[in-house]
Order: structure tokens, then sequence, then C-alpha cells
């Protein structure tokens, strides 16, 4: 991680409501998080929790219903001329999870891949242009004849790594990667993993990393963020949350996780979460966002605060 | 235990515009009277096919079995016309499939869909076959199944409606279960549910089961014994403790290597390079020859046998060659095989 700390991106409050009056669903409800540069932050939860909406309201293809997203101290979400937003855009970039359809089959490679650098205005000529999208092919792994061709010629794999190299023509400093492995063979899924995590040593990245596969988040994320329909509950370090999550929402997900390991899966605890029972629990008071260890943010309310307290004591 | 299932030698090839795509090629294996194999393998591996053969679901053409037998319960289904392949397909073997929405009819009540087998093939009358339909749903555990027998799938949710497809599997008491995908498009507390109720079913009803998944986790938490494929063949099978604690098959060391482990300290993943190959054209050696790092000569020009492990485990590798030198596996396999030992010194 960076040890600088210094915060990237300032998530406030964000809400993000679709549709309106008995249809309305709050699919990010109130967020606050921050993540510092250099770092990896992992957003988990099952599907339809808000975890993918959550990306796209920050990088602005929804506008958000309240709240701000602060960039490198300013508001993305605020007015903004056309200039101001192209700006922005060339500093935020995001990887999309169906390297199928996120990707034109009418265009090629590298009329897909120079298309930021031709709305930036990046380059001065043809050549340049052209030295730049083999540069960043080879960068992903890729080579210069894959310039030409169309994604229908590319496997998964390869799809995604074209995806990569487009969101890293701009020189953004933040990636959004939104389930960027769910759709590949678990042998390729290391391949982009290492790919992304190269990339973010060798440019100091910025990542959002957005996925549903705990082990692989852990693996990659500094920092994870655990998402609940529409709300974070809980965020640590990886590390940390690993061995000391508190919310009951996280140790349901965390022991849901199979492990490629008999002997554990035989021995395998699951733990269940109930909402309404936790909702009963909680005696009518509303969960706060509290620290419990530093750096260790839970939902909770004050009586369960106490016990995570005394639950950290005791270990 | 006797074998409900034998495979021997299977091959399925599609005959597309690009030429032969050899999918399947040469593939054996056995399944138990109650025990669950798992066939795990990447996209492209041919193990969909595999069990799609068993089922004799390929679309011939342009599919073809072009060779093999499929012995069910000593009866080759290879050789059965498509009228006799009803009265075994949803009676005698019965499939679960990756995408519940897709694979329910959205048009029919979901009570109907569990009926039509049972009345189709068992004979039942329609009120019994109802009562039996609601019992199904309660066993597959769907809350308040007096009304949800009478529910179109689009009120179901993710998870329930693939319960409801399960209950519509076991209808009809299949002796084998062949289950593709089941829980990949579900999110992991589901999944977890799931894999709990069809272990719980086999428990229940002996029933065999083939579960398919490219997911080593789910493997370890389900399999009796395990089956990798790679390349239309079988490179490596075994019990599940002989295949993740024991594994002999460079792939199955690049498998294990690739995926992070939640508890392991961090380090680069080991991606295996490069990507399948094309099925058009096989290669001459190992399939995996090109993107194995413990790769011999003859690797490239000589398929290797399948070499005796144990009784239970073999693996297809050259490696396994008496002449063979001695190569040091991945620092997590040989953790596994460290863990194997200990297992084995404490029987």
């Amino acid at each position: 991680m960076a040890n600088n700390q210094e915060v990237l991106v300032d998530i406030k409050n964000l809400k993000q409501h679709f549709g309106r009056g008995d249809h309305k669903v709050k699919a990010v409800d109130g967020l606050n998080f921050h993540i510092y540069r250099g770092e990896t932050f992992g957003l988990v939860g099952e599907s339809g929790c808000g975890k993918s909406t959550t990306g796209r309201t920050i990088i602005r293809l929804y506008d958000a219903t309240d709240g701000e997203v602060i960039f490198d101290g300013e508001n993305v979400h605020g007015k903004k001329s056309k200039a101001d937003l192209k700006k922005f855009n060339r500093k935020m970039q995001m990887i999309f999870q169906d390297p199928y359809a996120s990707l034109n089959p009418r265009m090629t490679v590298s009329d897909i891949i120079a298309e930021g650098i031709d709305i930036h205005g990046l380059s001065k000529d043809k050549k340049e242009r052209k030295e730049r999208v083999v540069e960043l092919l080879e960068t992903v792994g890729l080579n210069r004849e894959h310039a030409n061709r169309y994604p229908h010629e590319f496997s998964g794999g390869q799809r995604q790594r074209i995806g990569i190299a487009r969101a890293l023509a701009v020189d953004p400093d933040f990636i959004i990667a939104d389930e960027p492995i769910s759709a590949l063979d678990v042998s390729i899924q290391a391949q982009v993993v290492n790919l992304l995590k190269e990339l973010q040593e060798e440019k100091n990245l910025t990542y959002l990393f957005i996925a549903h596969d705990l082990s692989m988040v852990k693996y990659i994320s500094d920092r994870i963020g655990v998402m609940y329909f529409g709300k974070l509950v809980e965020v640590a370090s990886s590390e940390d949350l690993y061995r000391n999550a508190f919310h009951p929402y996280t140790k349901s997900l965390m022991s849901a996780i199979p492990h490629p390991d008999p002997d554990y899966e035989r021995n395998r605890k699951r733990v269940t979460y109930d909402v309404e029972e936790h909702r009963r629990e909680m005696d009518g008071e509303e969960p706060e966002w509290r620290e419990v260890s530093p750096g260790h943010w839970v939902s909770c309310t004050k009586k369960e605060y106490e016990a995570y307290q005394q639950q950290l004591q005791t270990q | 235990m006797e074998n409900i299932l034998e495979v021997n030698d299977l091959k399925v090839s599609f005959n597309t515009f690009a030429g032969e795509v050899q999918a399947v090629r040469g593939v054996n294996f056995h399944v138990k009277k109650g025990e669950t194999l798992a066939i795990v393998g990447e996209s492209g591996s041919g193990k969909s096919v595999t069990t799609q053969s068993i089922m004799r679901l390929i679309p011939m053409p342009p599919g073809e079995i072009k060779g093999g037998e499929i012995l069910f319960e000593g009866t080759d289904l290879a050789q059965k016309s498509d009228k006799q392949m009803e009265k075994v397909r949803g009676k005698d073997i019965a499939m679960i499939f990756q995408d519940p929405m897709t694979s329910l009819n959205p048009t029919m009540k979901i009570g109907r869909q569990i009926m039509e087998s049972m009345i189709k093939h068992r004979k039942i009358a329609k009120t019994d076959a109802k009562k039996r339909a609601i019992e199904l749903l309660d066993l597959v555990g769907i809350p308040k199944p007096e009304q949800r027998v009478d529910q179109y799938p689009h009120e179901f949710s993710g998870g329930m409606r693939q319960r409801a497809m399960i209950a519509v599997a076991l209808a009809s008491d299949p002796k084998l279960l062949i289950a593709d995908e089941p829980t990949t498009a579900l999110d992991v507390t589901i999944q977890a549910q799931i894999l709990e109720l069809l272990k719980d079913i086999q428990k229940k009803t002996n029933t065999s089961i083939i579960f398919i998944t490219h997911d080593l986790g789910v493997v370890a938490n389900v399999a009796d014994r395990v089956a990798v494929m790679y390349g239309g063949k079988i490179v490596e099978t075994g019990s599940v403790d002989e295949v993740f604690y024991n594994p002999q098959h460079p792939y199955t060391w690049g498998l294990l290597a690739s995926m992070p482990s939640l508890d392991a300290e961090e380090g680069e993943l080991q991606a295996i390079p490069g990507s399948p190959p094309d099925l058009t054209n096989p290669p001459k050696g190992d399939a995996f020859a090109a993107r194995n790092s413990y790769a011999m000569k003859v690797d490239f020009e000589m398929e290797p046998p399948m070499f005796k492990v144990s009784d239970t485990h073999y693996a297809a590798t050259w490696l396994l060659h008496e002449d063979a030198p001695k190569v040091e596996p991945p620092a997590v396999v040989q953790k596994r095989i460290e863990h194997f030992k200990e297992k084995a010194g404490e029987r």
C-alpha cells in the first residue's frame, strides 16, 4: 500500500436510487468510503447488493441521486463543463466484466484501443498513434500483429487484455474494474490478475476492484469493503477482514466460500445470516458506522460495538 | 460397489466449416452407485460435451459420436435410437443445468414441470403427481410448497429456481443425476445451500451424481472422486484426496497453483501461460505440453498413457514414467503433497 496515504477518491454519502414512488429501488444508499492513491480497494457483495452500481456511479455513468464523489479534490458529480468532464474522464477509466459485450465487434483492436487517444488528442499524427497502440498491446501481453484484427478473433482472456489496454491508453490514475475476471477460466484469471498487479506497480495506478469472488479479492486488494443491500457493512484491510470479520453478514459470506481443500470442506461450518433476526437483536437502534480497531469499520449498534471490542481484547 | 455408468474410449466430434473439432478424444471413466464424480476442466476441455453425449443431447449433425461406448447399467446408450433414449432421459438419468432461467419453461407452472416426467415415465395419476410435486418442493427446501407449486418460474428467485430445477430432475427418481455447473450462476451463499442440498438428497436417495464444474473449491466440497479434463481428454483421475493432496499431472499442479488461497501468504499467482489447444487440429503429444514448463521432448511427440499411481489414482503424464527425471512441483503443490504423506502416516 502507498505509505503517504493520500486520499485519491473520497465517497461521501453516495446514493443511487432508481425509479420512483412504490417502485423505487435504493441500489446504493448512503455509502461512505475513501480510496488511497496507489492502493487496491476491493468491493464485494452478492448480486443485487449495489456494488456495480457504485462503480458506475463513481465514474458518472449514472448521475448520483445524492452525495459526492471527490476525485483528486474535485467533486465528480458537481456542475461541470464539457471540457472539465473530458479532463476528468481521462483520469478515471473502467474495465468491464464481459469481454464479449464490452468491445465493439465492428471496430479493429487498434481503433478500440485508440478511441480514447483520438478523443483526447493524445497523439500528434497517425504514426505516433500506431506506435502508442503497439506499445499498449505489448504492455498487456499481446503484440503488433493483433492491432488490425477484430474482437471475435480473440479468446476471453485476450479480450480482457484488450479492455485493459483501452483503459490504459489515456494514462489514467484510477481504474474501476467491475468483475474483470469472473467470465474467465481459472488458469486465465491468474494471468489477468498478475497483469493488473504489475501495471499497478509500474504506473502507480489506483484500483477499485469489484467482485464477488472473495478469495481473488483478498489476494489483489489492500482494503476491502463488504456491501449488503446498498450499504457498506464492513471495511477493513484484507488481512484484518479475513482474520477478524465482525459483521454477521461478512462472516456468513466468508464461511460460504468453497476452498480447494477437501479436509477444510469436510469440516466446514457454515454461518447463515438472517437479516430479520439481526434487526430484532438491534432492538430498534439504527446501526452506525463505527471504527472497531484502527482502520476497521463496521456498521453496528452501540451494544454490538462493545461486544466486538471485547472480542478483540480476548484474542 | 457396482458401476452404474461406464464410459469407454468415448470420442465425440463436431463437423464445422473450419473442419472437424475433436471435442472429446477418447475418454474413460466410471461412476459407482451413490457416489459423486466431479469432472473439472476449463471451457473447451470437453467436460460438457462428454456429459451431453451420455444424455445424447448433442445435436447430430454437426455432432457425432465417433467411437466408444457409454454403458449405463450394462447397456450401451451410444447405440440407442432417439426413441429409446426418450425412455432413459428424465427417468433413469436426469440433468440439472447451469442457468435455471433458460432451462425452466417460463410459460408453465413449476408444479406441472415437475409432474411432467412423473406422468410420462411413471404413469402416475395427476392428483398423486401433484402431491408428490409438493413433497419434492419441500424436499429441496422451498417454503410454502402448496402455494409455490402453482407459480411460474419468474416468481422464483435465482436460488429458488435452481432448487425447483433440482426438484424437476428428481421427479422420476433418477439413478444418475448430471449437474452441469449447477451453481456457477449463483451467489456464494446460495451456492453453499445448493451444494448442501445436493449432498443431503444423495444421502437420502443414494443417487449417483456427475458434477461438472471449473471451480476447484466446489469440487473439494462435493466430490468423492475427481476427473480432470484438458483438451478433450482426462489427464488425471483419483479420489478427491489423491487429486487435491497428491496431484501428479502438471496441469493439475497449474490449476491448484493459479488459485489464491485465503490463508496463504501473498506471492505472485502462478498463472498457466498461453491458452487451451485448438481441437480442430489437436497437438500430437500431450495436449498440455505447449503450456507446460515441465514438458520434455517426448511430451511433444508421443501421447502419454495413463500411469497408475494407486488403485484409484491415474495420471497421463510422462513424468510418471520410470525413466523420467525427478522434478519439483510448484511450492504450493509440494505443501499439499506433504499433507498427503502426513495423512497417510496417520492411517
